[in-house]
């Protein structure tokens, strides 16, 4: 039957009109035309301007009539548009008072917060035209993609083994032989890549449309182009960003991610998206109008009471998430994502300023997050929060959860580094740290943990080895802009070296890093690239770096397969035994009557970890029966470190009858001795113990024989 | 944008000629729909279309499910290697049997 809202009612110079419907926020195919749907708090009158795609002035201007604004709801269909050769965008008027937090300009025209896909930055690093009156458009977009039967994966969090990475970093290099680099298709062209490494969920760095261009500049040092290559820095939160797609230019950019992410599914592969909800690319008083300044500036960011922009981002302006607007458009994006992209989860960047109040104090019920964990279209959704902000707030261990969010544990990085490097004092950290930290999270269990050394601030898991200081010239800010408290150590010698003695430490304390991480309880989060040794040459702030600083090079596959394969076996190991993945915390006690605590601690005396200041090394062993919590039985594992420069015998627990001590990994055994493929390990000469050398993991799989 | 129908056999031949965009994909789509009767066999030639946009992919889309809901068969010949990388990055691709030439086309269909 045809519906009478298929008829046009208005019509304005040539334009057939028709009151629109406010929901959904937005422009959404209707019968016959397309709905514009856009509100604003304090906005007195609003108009909609169409663009023919890429031409310099709008085709129309078409007011909102008196009878198409529901409360501070603008809606309107225009029928029979071309709607692949739209532009659209907003103009607003309001008032100009600044102290007031209003910041109305009618000369503007404004990207639509909702806007699917956005023209302006089709091609990455293509000079834009700065002349443009409207920069960065709202496209309309097709939301009919056929999944056939894929969905979100719903991988149980403990068994997760994430890879984070960056889009264009990945395939961007020459090396990377795909035949569109640096783009959404690119990773497509390399999920065999990440099979053989075995990782079963990709975390990409912003995805939403961000400005490459934002404060780009020529670097002084090296006569580059400094980019926002990140793109920790939103322009639309509903649209994928063009430049990172080999279709942007056709505005194409939708339909690949999607396909990304259906085959990616199909691979058993799950995808998180890092999402930059704290503040957006439109700067502060000095910054340009591309979308919310202009449509409802006091409503959209947190002001100071003179109207100023609250800066709890280190990026100009902030959010302000618990505003019930805010909040609403927040909760929209994501679920968006969630069905429209088939996302499976989110890490949330500075999450905690998504925990302050529109005057920027902690809350310590935050609405926001609150609504986000109990969504019922968010409810399979892994939420990963970065638990601390610019603003002084750090709260890893006490974000906000609601029995949903985990955390990027800042502590597990930083305890284990400093292990790492054979600092004193750490054992006692880091028995925390292997067991999901049970300090941090008690009630949330060890899924509350994603453990890492690495991630995309800082440095690179090589760089962490060869490296004592951060090298960051090349960001032009004379070395003065990073992190300094970097807890690494270069094993001798600043930089790369070709003293073998060097490079065998180096790659040993690499093996030695990824073995840990592996064997921890908790989730496990890898940096795109320590599997092969990137390096960024020191630089742990490569945030602006467009070049092979980023890019990852696919020549060390063959360079550095011996660290490659250690990786996989690793990640294989720890996938093939569920005692690494529990869903709750360790007892420390015996709780099924198998003579063992489901995990033990030892030392160079089995059963009598050194617990003081001076340690330098620690042994745990798992019981196999309360894999788990019991509910599984799985081997045996025993895990020792020796962080200390000199080697230690280590005297073994003793097993079971019938079953023997299998070695898995040495570290400081020589390759291909350093790591064995699963059920092919070979038995321990003696059963009473292993001598580790110097800045060594053992790992040995207690098991009966075959 | 031109459609060239003809019969080879028992094999319906459409060939397009043209872009392929929001502004031919719906006259196109009308035509060719009518063919898609129960049990077809048909082939579109792609060999003369020059662009195609996200409109002309989605009518391709449409035009595969008729057929097949109707147990009909659909082969595409003649993807130029850039609308052939286009359509495989935005997964389309993957729903269809494409093959080189109009004479694969057809040996395909007539086995």
């Amino acid at each position: 039957m045809e519906r009478v809202d298929a008829y046009p009612t208005h019509e304005y110079q040539g334009f057939k009109l028709r009151p629109g419907k406010p929901f959904p926020f937005g422009a959404t195919f209707v019968p016959g035309g397309v709905n514009f749907s856009i509100y604003s708090s304090h906005a007195t009158s609003c108009t909609l301007v169409l663009f023919n795609k890429g031409e310099a002035q709008p085709k129309v201007e078409i007011p909102f009539a008196h009878e198409f604004r529901i409360g501070d709801v603008f809606a309107m269909i225009v029928f029979d548009l071309d709607y692949e050769n739209i532009e659209y965008g907003y103009r607003m008027e309001g008032p100009f008072d600044p102290q007031q937090g209003h910041r109305f300009d009618a000369s503007k025209i404004l990207m639509d917060p909702y806007a699917k896909a956005i023209s302006g930055r089709d091609v990455w690093g293509k000079p834009p035209d700065w002349e443009d009156i409207y920069p960065y458009r709202s496209l309309l977009v097709f939301d009919d993609f056929d999944w056939n039967d894929d969905r979100p994966l719903g991988t149980p969090m403990e068994d997760l083994v994430i890879y984070e990475m960056h889009v264009r970093s990945f395939t961007r290099h020459p090396s990377s032989g795909v035949k569109f680099p640096g783009t959404f298709a690119g990773i497509r062209q390399k999920i065999p890549y990440l099979k053989e490494l075995g990782v079963n969920c990709i975390e990409l760095m912003p995805i939403y449309e961000f400005d490459e261009f934002e404060n780009s500049h020529v670097s002084s040092e090296t006569g580059e182009t400094l980019m926002n290559y990140w793109g920790y820095s939103t322009v639309g939160f509903f649209a994928p960003k063009s430049g990172l797609a080999a279709t942007g230019k056709l505005g194409m950019q939708v339909d690949e991610l999607k396909a990304l992410v259906k085959e990616l599914h199909r691979n058993g592969i799950e995808v998180f998206l890092d999402v930059v909800f704290n503040h957006t690319a439109e700067g502060n008083e000095k910054g340009p109008y591309i979308s919310f300044k202009g449509i409802d500036n006091k409503t959209y960011y947190m002001l100071t009471p003179e109207g100023y922009y609250f800066n709890f981002s280190g990026t100009g302006n902030t959010l302000n998430c618990n505003n019930p607007v805010v909040r609403n458009i927040v909760l929209d994006c994501l679920r968006y994502w969630a069905s429209e992209y088939h996302i499976d989860g989110f890490r949330f960047d500075l999450a905690s300023i998504l925990g302050r109040d529109p005057s920027g104090y902690p809350l310590s019920n935050p609405p926001l997050l609150e609504s986000l964990a109990f969504d019922p279209i968010l409810a399979k959704c892994k939420l990963i929060a970065e638990a601390w902000d610019a603003g002084g707030l750090y709260q890893v261990g006490s974000f906000p959860a609601y029995g949903r969010w985990a955390e990027w544990n800042g502590k597990f990085r930083d305890g284990l580094r400093k292990f790492l490097k054979g600092e004193p004092g750490l054992v006692r950290d880091m028995a925390q740290r292997l067991q999901g930290s049970p300090d941090l999270y008690a009630s949330r269990g060890p899924t509350a943990s994603i453990n890492f050394i690495t991630c995309h601030d800082g440095f690179t898991l090589y760089d962490l080895v060869a490296y004592n200081d951060k090298h960051n010239e090349a960001n032009g800010e004379g070395n003065q802009d990073g992190a300094n408290d970097n807890n690494s150590w270069n094993c001798g010698w600043e930089g790369p070296s070709t003293d073998p003695g060097i490079n065998s430490v180096r790659t040993r304390q690499m093996k030695n890093a990824a073995a840990i991480l592996l064997t921890s309880q908790g989730v496990p989060m890898i940096l795109m690239g320590d599997e092969v040794a990137r390096t960024q040459n020191g630089n742990n702030n490569t945030y602006c770096q467009d070049n092979k600083l980023n890019w990852l090079d696919w020549d060390l596959m063959n360079s550095q397969s011996e660290l490659f394969r250690f990786y996989q076996n690793v990640i294989k190991f720890r996938l093939a035994h569920p005692i690494f993945r529990n869903r709750w915390h360790l007892s420390n006690q015996d709780r099924v009557g198998s003579g063992y605590p489901d995990i033990s601690w030892h030392g160079t005396q089995a059963w009598n970890p050194d617990w003081s200041d001076s340690s330098r090394l620690l042994a745990f062993m798992l019981n196999g029966k309360q894999a788990r919590g019991g509910m599984v039985e799985d081997d045996d594992i025993y895990v020792a470190m020796n962080m200390h420069w000199d080697s230690h015998w280590f005297e073994l627990p003793k097993l079971p009858e019938g079953k023997h001590w299998y070695i898995f990994t040495n570290t400081g055994a020589t390759s291909p001795e350093d790591v064995w493929e699963i059920d092919h390990e070979p038995i321990l000469d003696d059963q009473n113990g292993i001598l580790l050398g110097d800045r060594s993991v053992v790992i040995l799989v207690g098991k009966y024989s075959k | 944008m031109e459609v060239i129908r003809s019969m080879i056999q028992d094999v319906n031949v459409v060939k397009l000629v043209g872009d392929l965009d929001g502004s031919t994909a719906p006259n196109v789509q009308a035509e060719v729909m009518l063919l898609a009767v129960p049990n077809v066999k048909m082939i579109l030639d792609m060999s003369e279309v020059s662009f195609m946009s996200s409109a002309g992919l989605r009518m391709l889309l449409v035009l595969y499910r008729t057929i097949i809901s109707k147990n009909g068969k659909v082969i595409l010949v003649g993807l130029s290697e850039d609308i052939r990388d286009t359509m495989s990055m935005t997964g389309f691709l993957d729903f269809f049997t494409y093959l080189q030439t109009l004479d694969d086309g057809l040996t395909a269909l007539s086995s």
